[in-house]
């Protein structure tokens, strides 16, 4: 197929995520389409993840005279609209139309057309990361540098590793997968480590729940992070890097295969890169999904094939890493962050953000927002920005009720805050962190016991067991939240009085877990439970003193009853309750023995007059 | 070395630069309780019950793995590091069954010091949700119970770094961890070499010795049976630290104690030491003189054993065949000692008390029997025997000197050193200067092969000016090492001394709680000291060993010694057991 100035061409978004949605069908849809029409007219092409979650799949169509026009979410049912503008001259089907590629201002045919930029998920993002995703063909290499590709490497070559490293740290780039140390002193301590053989690591071990920026950037801009990973190892000295990447991404891993090939292949990794002395070797290790294989020296145990579990610091890896060898080792987003600045210059990067976090953050925004997906925003906007004018506000026009950011080990922030910026300092400040930028928007039907229950559940059981504090304080938190959350018609009172003292020591226990843990992991385990406590306490104390979820997720802490009102005696709710709690006689109103009850809601389903009610 | 300056509490010390915060507060005098710490490993700062409060950190810093660094103030004391280091407690209590009245470690558990210590009176979590797991009881050595297990990892750290075996690792996630072996096998199918060490280190009771006391004392409650006792030389030292007195003193009390313990006669394993030695340096004698496979590795270390049929099976040819002391004293007495006292073999029960856990396995062996029967009946290590006095309520200090008796209790210096590391080579080098010679060295001509280096090497000039060379190796890690040049041809050694546990027998996996290397040397001390003081210091010259081969046995490697005092050995599986019924 050679692409004439007449070809037109469709662009399908197949990242993970576009994939979920179906896009592969839609895929399947046009290339069969194409084959019955006429293979010489089009052009069929795969793109990244644009981030737009809530319209995936999403589908490019490239008309010669127009602007390139984005298109979602398109269906098997909406497709042949799409097929039918494309091939027949049938009209533009605005009901999906999402907005045109052109720049702001441009004049341009399709007038009624918003541009996709300026659409309001778009308008207040600044996509330097995420600049390529859903826009170039991740598995064409022409198009990485179309975009402006290895301009960065080249640039960098022609400096010494010390100038590298110093523009890294004039830019402040810090680093993006949790505490924000700055990237380029990093660089500065594996560059002056002495020894004659280096490692760079890329950590693509993303495992916070929702969080899917790096395997978004990895399917959608693989050569991005090579480009990065390849500047940073002239900066150290390294001459061999891993990415450890998780294997349960097997695209990201397929594309970052496939780019590494091409790259080397021309001459951007390999011996003597670009006409240099200067000598790279790139493989990838997948991780096994431990979550606690994200953090550095457990993640430098499981390359070299040890138990993935966190060892002391100091040395760090900059003294001794891989194999004792200097290391460094920075995330994806960090790394995707590299090219830039070395292409462009620090003084550019550092026009975005703030004075101690410049650049983006991309945040994965989920959760009860109407607009959810991958978006990019400048540090420093404020909470609400991002919830509110990119992501729309909270879905249904519920209340809004908490941000929970951070990851797993973040923290929940209630309305008051929603003011607060987002850049590393102000989020430690008010109680939650950075982390890798996961961002979950909770309404006012979340309930905030069951919110710390769920993300403790999930360090829990991801602790590697390795230190005291986090494999048996966690066990215990999640035990008293459980304890809370749960009826306890058969207690007896000496384990109340153990429950309830244990609900009093849970804030003491999870400061001791912040302040003892050996890893990240285990210092910010608590957090989620802090966080709730101190923002939403009379949740707890619902919870805790009157029983009740003020949500109503709790279901054990529900309770049935019968509205006599209502109730016509009929003894259907009787013959259905599985613990024969209903007590009642024919023809009267009949009553539940709530100590009996199971909060099963089987009665409740049954009842054909809607007498039974729950508080 | 350059000295940084810390202050630990407001005093200041200077430590070498290196050195972590519970160096300097040790230099400082001022104690910071440990649990996963383990002396000369690296750290793993698992157990965090060390955190401590360093000024200007954000958290507390476990003071076994950080380093101290210049200026750094330290305090060990705080509210806040005390209030972590009970909740550190409480979680281990937690999920700790509250069982220790009946506890093999009951009153020394380092668990159970620590939370007195602390002052703990009450359980703060209740024991909810805990590790559960059934016991292992299939070790003829060692008994598991991982529910006692607080996942320290000291055993796994012992097993692994400095025994070279890792027969046992972390499994499983976060509160699902288990130390267990691979694929959850029993430990009796594994590669674990009986050592004990793990047993020695383990702060709980999630690791013990099988116990065969209550079959000891079954023995002697039989009226129809002949029950006699035979000591390791490492058994007296231990005692002589527990009881403070010196070695000789305890080696005589201990005497007296078991045969108040009721055994009929009490042997000592040290004259089947001299008898070793004797059947070991002909069988040197012999390899060196005909040609037969060098080096000659000592085979009195049951650990060393399975090791070598574990992870050196082609190697095996060079071990000796002498049995250990242990089953050779088992032999004679039910042979011999049975003939010319005319008591039925069948009616005799021989109990070994000894350092170690793997003597215990060994005394299993199949082919650890002759015509008397099986060598050994019962092996108990040095903490059941301090059990037994224990029960007995007895005052060992108090005790009044006792002798070993007659036919197989005489013993020379040679024998009692024994129990330390180097000490079968010093013992078979006195003899084999002997018996080529005609003439006896000095008695400390060879003491170069003493103390705790971990490979020790030794030259003899032998009357044709030939030079024979030998190593002596304690700990399996650095038998490891010695052994993987061995097998590849790289070494010249005529003999290697290999002793599974680290200093030798005096640092066994039966010996008291709380070894380290500085009580291994000083109970070696007191074997040496046995050693210097005894007038007899040469095997050859035990007039009992003499007379055993002027009466019986003929001479050394004669047919009747080679049906009675060696063995043979046999390749074992890496992996599992079945896959060795297999092979």
């Amino acid at each position: 197929m050679n692409p004439t100035k007449d070809t037109i061409t469709i662009i399908v978004g197949t990242g993970t995520c576009g994939m979920a949605a179906g896009a592969n069908k839609i895929h399947d849809y046009f290339a069969d389409k194409i084959g019955e029409a006429a293979p010489d007219a089009f052009q069929l092409k795969r793109t990244g993840c644009l981030g737009y979650c809530t319209v995936e799949p999403i589908v490019d169509v490239e008309i010669p005279g127009w602007p390139r026009v984005s298109f979602g979410p398109v269906t098997l049912d909406n497709a042949e609209r799409l097929w039918d503008m494309v091939a027949e001259g049938g009209e533009l089907p605005t009901e999906f139309v999402l907005g045109t590629h052109s720049d702001p201002g441009e004049v341009i045919e399709l007038r009624d057309v918003p541009v996709l930029w300026e659409t309001p998920f778009f308008r207040h993002q600044k996509r330097l990361v995420l600049k390529n995703s859903g826009i170039i063909d991740p598995e064409s290499l022409q198009e990485y540098l179309t975009a402006g590709g290895y301009r960065g490497l080249a640039r960098a070559l022609e400096m010494s590793p010390a100038e590298v490293v110093e523009e890294v740290k004039t830019s402040g780039l810090r680093g993006r997968g949790g505490a924000g140390f700055p990237t380029g002193l990093k660089w500065q301590f594996a560059h002056d480590a002495p020894g004659d053989q280096k490692y760079i690591i890329c950590n693509a071990d993303e495992g916070d729940p929702g969080a899917f920026m790096d395997r978004s950037i990895l399917e959608g801009d693989p050569h991005a992070v090579i480009e990065g990973l390849a500047i940073a190892a002239y900066a150290i000295g390294a001459d061999k890097g891993y990415v450890y990447c998780r294997a349960e991404y097997p695209l990201a891993i397929r594309r970052l295969t496939d780019a590494i090939a091409q790259a080397e292949e021309a001459g951007y990794l390999g011996n003597g890169i670009c006409g240099t002395d200067f000598s790279f070797e790139l493989l990838i290790k997948k991780g096994a999904g431990a979550f606690v294989c994200g953090e550095e020296t457990a993640l430098i145990a499981s390359i070299e094939g040890k138990r993935g579990m966190p060892r002391p610091r100091p040395p760090y890896p900059a003294q001794s890493g891989l194999w004792g060898k200097p290391t460094n080792i920075n995330n994806v987003e960090t790394v995707a962050n590299v090219p830039f600045i070395l292409a462009d210059g620090a003084e550019a990067f550092r026009r975005y953000g703030t004075e101690n976090s410049p650049g983006t953050k991309v945040f994965a925004l989920a959760g009860k927002v109407k607009r959810s997906g991958l978006v990019e925003a400048p540090m420093g906007m404020p909470l609400r920005d991002i919830i509110f004018d990119i992501g729309g506000g909270v879905q249904d026009d519920k209340a809004f009720k908490a941000v929970q950011i951070g990851g797993p080990s973040g923290g929940c922030l209630p309305e008051h805050l929603l003011d607060t910026r987002v850049d590393y300092d102000s989020l430690v400040e008010a109680g939650a962190m950075m982390g890798s930028g996961g961002m979950v928007v909770m309404d006012e039907d979340t309930c905030m016991v069951d919110v710390a229950k769920f993300f403790l559940d999930f360090t829990a059981s991801e602790s590697c067991g390795k230190c005291l504090p986090c494999r048996e304080g966690c066990a215990r938190l999640k035990e008293t939240l459980n304890g809370i959350v749960r009826a306890h018609r058969d207690e007896s009172p000496e384990e109340s009085l153990l429950r309830f003292q244990a609900v009093t020591m849970m804030e003491d226990l999870a400061k001791v877990i912040q302040d003892t843990a050996a890893c990240g992991l285990g210092q910010t385990a608590p957090n989620p439970i802090l966080s709730t406590l101190e923002y939403f306490q009379d949740e707890y104390n619902a919870h805790v003193f009157e029983r009740r979820c003020p949500s109503g997720v709790c279901t054990a802490l529900l309770e049935y009853y019968i509205d006599p009102e209502l109730c016509t005696g009929c003894g259907l709710c009787v013959r259905r309750c599985p613990d024969d709690a209903i007590i009642g006689e024919k023809r009267h109103a009949h009553y539940i023995a709530t100590e009996k009850c199971i909060n099963c809601g089987t009665c409740r389903q049954f009842c054909p007059f809607g007498a039974i009610k729950v508080r | 070395m350059s000295k940084i300056n810390v202050t630990v509490n407001g005093r200041p010390v200077a430590v070498d630069a290196g050195s972590t915060i519970l160096d300097a507060a040790n230099k400082a005098q001022v104690r910071i309780p440990t649990l996963c710490h383990i002396e000369g490993l690296e750290p793993t700062g698992s157990c965090r019950v060390c955190s401590v409060e360093v000024e200007g950190r954000k958290t507390l810093v476990p003071s076994c793995a950080e380093p101290a660094t210049d200026g750094m103030k330290i305090r060990t004391n705080t509210p806040r590091v005390l209030l972590a280091r009970k909740q550190m407690i409480q979680l281990m209590l937690a999920n700790h069954p509250d069982d220790c009245l009946y506890c093999m470690r009951a009153g020394d558990c380092d668990l159970q010091q620590m939370a007195e210590d602390a002052g703990i009176r009450e359980r703060a979590w209740r024991r909810g949700e805990h590790r559960s797991h059934p016991v292992d009881r299939s070790s003829p050595s060692v008994v598991r119970d991982p529910e006692k297990c607080i996942l320290c990892g000291k055993c796994v750290r012992v097993c692994d770094e400095v025994q070279g075996v890792a027969a046992i690792d972390h499994a499983g996630r976060g509160f699902d961890s288990f130390v267990l072996p691979a694929f959850d096998d029993e430990l009796a199918s594994t590669t674990c070499v009986n050592c004990g060490q793990c047993v020695a280190i383990c702060p709980t009771g999630a690791l013990v010795e099988r116990s065969d006391l209550s079959r000891v004392w079954r023995y002697l409650a039989d009226d129809a049976l002949v029950t006699v006792v035979q000591t390791a030389p490492a058994v007296r030292a231990a005692l002589a630290h527990v009881y403070g007195m010196s070695g000789g003193d305890a080696e005589a009390r201990m005497v007296t104690a078991l045969r108040e313990m009721g055994f009929a006669q009490v042997f000592d394993t040290q004259y089947a030491a001299d008898l070793t030695i004797m059947e070991e340096g002909t069988e040197l004698l012999h390899r060196i003189q005909e040609g037969g496979p060098l080096p000659l590795i000592t085979s009195c270390s049951p650990g060393w054993i399975k090791f070598a049929e574990h992870f050196y099976p082609d190697s095996l040819e060079n071990l000796s065949t002498c049995k250990s002391p242990q089953q050779m004293l088992g032999a004679m007495v039910k042979n011999y000692w049975a003939e010319q006292m005319d008591v039925p073999a069948e009616n005799i029960r021989v109990v070994a008390v000894m350092p170690c856990t793997a003597k215990k396995f060994e005394a299993e062996r199949p082919e650890m029997e002759t015509e008397g029967g099986r060598d050994v009946d019962a092996v108990i290590t040095t903490r059941e025997l301090i059990r037994a006095f224990g029960e007995m309520s007895m005052d060992f200090e108090v005790l009044e000197p006792g002798e070993f008796d007659r036919f197989l209790g005489a013993s020379s210096g040679a024998g009692a050193i024994f129990g330390a590391t180097g000490g079968v080579a010093e013992a078979a080098l006195r003899t084999v200067f002997y018996l080529l010679t005609g003439e006896n060295p000095g008695p400390e001509d060879f003491e170069a092969v003493r103390g705790l280096e971990g490979v020790k090497e030794i030259e003899l000039t032998l009357p044709d000016g030939a030079v024979v060379r030998g190593a002596v190796i304690h700990g399996l890690g650095n038998a490891r090492r010695v052994m993987d040049r061995v097998a590849s041809g790289e070494t010249d050694y005529a003999f290697i001394e290999i002793m599974a546990c680290p200093g030798g027998c005096v640092g066994g996996g039966g010996q008291p709680y709380g070894a380290d290397l500085q009580r291994t040397a000083e109970l070696a001390g007191e074997l040496y000291e046995i050693d210097e003081k005894r007038v007899l210091r040469f095997s050859h010259e035990n007039p009992e060993i003499q007379k055993a081969y002027e009466d019986y046995l003929e001479s050394p490697l004669s047919d009747r010694s080679h049906a009675l005092l060696h063995t043979q050995y046999r390749g074992r599986s890496q992996f599992s057991a079945e896959d060795e019924a297999s092979e």
